[in-house]
């Protein structure tokens, strides 16, 4: 490991020769006309991306970016500048642009003292990222994933296969003098087949991830995985019938389907909507919004995991936050100015995409505990239904709670056994009443592969999801079938 | 701190010659920007923004890698070239890579009126007026107008400047004006928002700040009450918004990426009728201050004006150079570029020609139906043509709008979809780079109870 990622706080300081002092007089400067906040965010991202179409790893691209955001807060204002100049002029400028909100409201005078680095967690102290392995090494595992895929089925007509690896080098520095710093890596293997059996033609796409190292994709054969997931995907596509249309019965397999609850529950537990009151969840803490089967945890802290980071984008500690518990609405995700407007604690949800944005309350991994059931029991308890076991994306009307989440692969549910598989559907639903209508939960919890992005109001960042096998009783699936 | 200008550029493609490319391009980006946001008539965020990078394709024979930075200074930009070109040589060499035929690239380029001449940046006191007005109108429009995601106003300056290393230059500006504003009508213990917006290149051509908050109000009450439907076939009349987004799906189809891939419904359909007669698309780059008009394309080839679909056949892909190569056919100037990302393609002003319908005559045309003004989800794969998505809108019962519904969703076969167009609307209206009239599909699958 070379010595910038050991102190990635110096690692700024000495890149762009700044140091305590520097830093005081710019947040001292953005404080300059009253305001309960600031913060300067400073960020250095590389990276590397490789691509395979028709059998030749023909994409390569690399990429540097860097900046410092600055942030002012005041009440419930928020002025931000930033620029991908990182000088002190430059700064000075952002903080007098980001000022210009505050207007006499805060209670925070100019002077400010930097103190020592905050703690963080350790959940990916790696000691090498995938950008450290020759990209010829990286070219080969693509090449034998094309390999391993066309030679899987004759049906197998386009292999698609890309590996992305980054590094971002974080710090930020707060008007309370804390100062966080972190270096977050992150990546993630992709492989899509194109199948043709002359009379159609299917797509299956499978990946995985996280903050890890290289060995991680080669460890327990993963890479092939992937790779043979996604054909197996594209192929049981060639035989689907047409999906039902209307309200019914549906099973969702373990792990990724979890992106249910990151709609319609997640989003609108973000603390910004529920202070604002613009949530179908705003003022229901404590009421029941599911079954009592139902209990449902965002954790940034699961060591390796793509949602999961240190510290969160305003330099709090991730944690692990019941959102439902046994039923009952529990808490809201929040980043700093929500908490203090709503007088709760941050729950270290404050995330954004870069330094060209500002942070507000983000899922990190969003998941739902285990029950009882085993998988066999709760298929066989169906006669007539739905099961979905892998999907594409999903998306939100936060105010009026309603969700969709799109299934990639699919099977009726006959006389409890799964039988035909059925062409891709979007499921729609109700957030605060979807959860209510679930009647069995398996014991078979598992976590996402590693693939799953967030949008929110233009910005993207990773996230996680999880989900033990559900039954939900009755959800409206867009089939074609009348 | 370095000038992104010509100077760079061509000292930036020197230095990949020297360390061994055979070939190379240069994209540089600078921007600015500036958006102010109010919430419930008070001041709720600015945000100021300064960007500016450069982007790098080189090539060692049919070996690239492309590469981005924000670093400008010479040192530092001479070593990040060396890396590009050092990670190009590790990548395959690919028969069909290149840049363009040198004879392709246009001696002069068109005037496109892209930048505003009277405004530039429009200052934090203005926009916050602007904003404000615009909410304000929202929420006076009527007293179930209760709350609000707020409304903002962003201004923006642009430059892009492109060159490559067999001798093509060029460089344009340009800016673009935004109003956004979402107010939230409420009745009892539902909530719906509205959502509206206007935007162009020019600030005097925005739609009056008051009008976007009443038509924002008027879309967020008309959706109050909205309940469920039983599952059902029946006619769905798509809003202009709505048909945008189909021909948006139609054009992703039609890209050249999606093509060669052998991912796209509409492989090997070039000539062939595909559409209903009446659907013409066309893609425009020369519309003169259109938001998505550019005076070459993304490997410095001229851009056209281009009919996709012509009276329901299927007249033309659009393609960058790459895939142009890969299916045996010429570029149509539709490489779409952003800094540190390989070519691929992109429409520029895309629309579906006007038919000659009011919309209220189409929406008087069905009996029981979907007046369609939302969809929600992702659910189009563009391989087979399934389509199936989250959907809101207004029944239609005997030619009239009756009631909201939601919760429902919409589900065809695009390739059925575009061919059982029955009327398109005359109410064409420029508000984004792809924009279509009203539509009228015969029949698809809706799902609800």
């Amino acid at each position: 490991m070379s010595n910038e990622l050991v102190a990635p706080d110096k690692f700024f300081l000495n890149r762009f020769g700044m140091n305590n002092g520097a830093l005081e007089r710019i947040l001292g400067a953005a404080l300059e006309r009253k305001a309960d906040y600031a913060d300067l965010y400073f960020e250095y991202r590389s990276a590397e991306g490789l691509g395979l179409e028709e059998s030749m790893v023909n994409h390569t691209s690399k990429s540097v970016s860097q900046g410092v955001g600055v942030r002012v807060c005041a009440e419930d204002r928020t002025g931000y500048a930033y620029s991908d100049e990182v000088t002190i002029d430059r700064m000075r400028l952002a903080a007098e642009a980001a000022r210009a909100i505050a207007d006499q409201r805060g209670t925070t005078a100019a002077a400010v003292q930097v103190g020592a680095p905050v703690a963080r967690h350790a959940l990916y102290d790696l000691d090498s990222t995938p950008l450290q392995v020759p990209v010829q090494e990286r070219a080969r595992l693509l090449s034998e994933i094309d390999r391993v895929v066309r030679a899987s089925d004759p049906r197998v007509k386009n292999v698609m296969a890309s590996f992305a690896c980054e590094q971002k080098i974080v710090m930020i520095v707060n008007s309370d003098g804390q100062i966080a710093a972190d270096v977050q890596p992150l990546c993630r293997l992709n492989v899509t087949v194109i199948a043709d059996d002359g009379k159609g033609r299917q797509v299956g796409s499978y990946g995985g991830g996280g903050r890890v190292e290289w060995n991680y994709f080669i460890e327990n054969d993963r890479w092939r995985e992937y790779a043979l997931e996604a054909a197996r995907q594209a192929i049981v596509n060639l035989d689907a019938v047409d999906a039902p249309a209307g309200e019914m019965i549906v099973v969702l397999g373990p792990g990724w389907p979890g992106i249910l609850l990151h709609e319609a529950i997640g989003h609108g537990l973000e603390g910004d909507f529920n202070r604002k009151g613009v949530s179908a969840f705003a003022n229901r803490i404590g009421q029941k919004v599911a079954s009592e089967l139902c209990t449902v945890i965002d954790d940034g802290t699961i060591p390796n995991r793509r949602g999961s980071l240190n510290v969160d984008d305003e330099g709090t500690p991730t944690s692990r936050t019941v959102l439902i518990e046994k039923g009952i609405l529990r808490g809201y995700l929040q980043d700093r100015m929500n908490a203090r407007l709503m007088k709760m604690a941050p729950t270290g949800n404050g995330r954004r995409e870069s330094f060209a944005h500002s942070p507000m309350p983000r899922m990190t991994n969003t998941f739902m505990l285990n029950g009882e059931s085993t998988p066999e029991e709760i298929m066989k308890s169906v006669k007539n239904g739905l099961y979905a076991v892998s999907f594409g994306g999903g998306q939100v009307d936060i105010t009026n709670g309603k969700f969709v989440f799109s299934a990639s692969e699919a099977y009726l549910i006959e006389d409890g056994r799964v039988t035909r598989p059925v062409k891709g559907a979007t499921l729609i639903g109700n957030g605060p009443d979807v959860l209510t209508r679930v009647s069995m939960v398996g014991n078979n919890l598992a976590l996402d592969s590693g693939v799953g992005n967030c949008g929110k109001d233009g910005q993207t960042v990773p996230v996680g999801v999880g989900l033990p096998t559900i039954r939900i009783d009755g959800i409206t699936v867009g089939g074609t079938r009348a | 701190m370095a000038a992104v200008d010509i100077e760079l550029a061509n000292w930036a493609l020197d230095e990949a010659r020297r360390k061994g490319a055979s070939a190379a391009e240069v994209l540089c980006v600078s921007a600015e920007s500036l958006s102010a946001g109010v919430r419930m008539g008070e001041v709720e965020k600015l945000k100021s923004s300064r960007e500016r990078r450069l982007g790098l394709r080189v090539f060692c024979g049919q070996s690239s890698a492309t590469s981005s930075t924000a670093e400008l200074e010479r040192d530092s930009l001479a070593d990040f070239i060396a890396n590009t070109v050092e990670l190009a040589r590790l990548s395959a060499a690919d028969p069909w890579a290149g840049l363009p035929d040198p004879s392709m690239h246009p001696k002069s380029l068109p005037e496109l009126s892209l930048a505003d001449p009277d405004s530039g940046i429009v200052g934090a006191d203005r926009a916050l007026e602007i904003a404000r007005s615009a909410e304000n109108a929202a929420l006076k429009f009527d007293p179930r107008m209760k709350n609000s995601e707020g409304a903002e106003f962003s201004s923006g300056r642009g430059q892009i400047l492109f060159a490559n290393s067999q001798g093509f230059s060029g460089e344009y500006s340009g800016t673009s004006y935004t109003l956004v504003v979402q107010p939230i009508a409420q009745d009892g213990d539902t909530m719906q928002q509205g959502f509206w917006y206007t935007s162009n290149r020019r600030l005097s051509k925005l739609e009056d700040a008051e009008s976007v908050g009443i038509t924002a109000a008027k879309r967020a009450i008309r959706r109050l009450g909205a309940r469920k439907i039983k599952t059902m076939r029946a006619p769905i009349v798509f809003d202009p918004d709505m048909a945008a987004g189909l021909i948006r799906s139609i054009a992703g189809a039609a890209s050249g990426t999606s093509l060669y891939k052998g991912a796209s419904f509409l492989v090997g359909q070039l000539g062939n009728p595909i559409a209903a007669p009446g659907v013409t698309i066309v893609d425009d780059a020369l519309i003169p201050g259109g938001l998505g008009s550019k005076p070459f394309d993304g490997e410095g080839l001229p851009t056209s004006r281009r009919k996709v679909v012509d009276k329901g056949v299927l007249a033309s892909y659009l393609l960058d150079c790459y895939s142009a190569r890969k299916l045996g056919l010429a570029p149509t100037g539709n490489a779409g570029r952003s800094v540190g990302e390989a070519p691929g393609v992109s429409t520029t002003n895309l629309y579906l020609e006007p038919g000659s319908y009011t919309p209220a005559q189409i929406i008087g045309s069905v009996r029981q139906g979907l007046y369609l003004t939302e969809t929600i989800g992702f659910g189009v794969n563009l391989v087979t043509g399934d389509y199936s998505r989250g959907a809101g809108g207004i029944w239609i019962e005997n030619g009239e709008l009756a009631y909201p519904v939601n919760e429902i969703t919409i589900a065809g076969n695009l390739k059925e979809m575009i061919a059982a167009v029955e009327m398109i609307g005359n109410d064409l209206n420029w508000r984004s780079s792809t924009v279509a009239p009203t539509i009228k599909i015969a029949e698809m699958t809706i799902a609800g109870a």
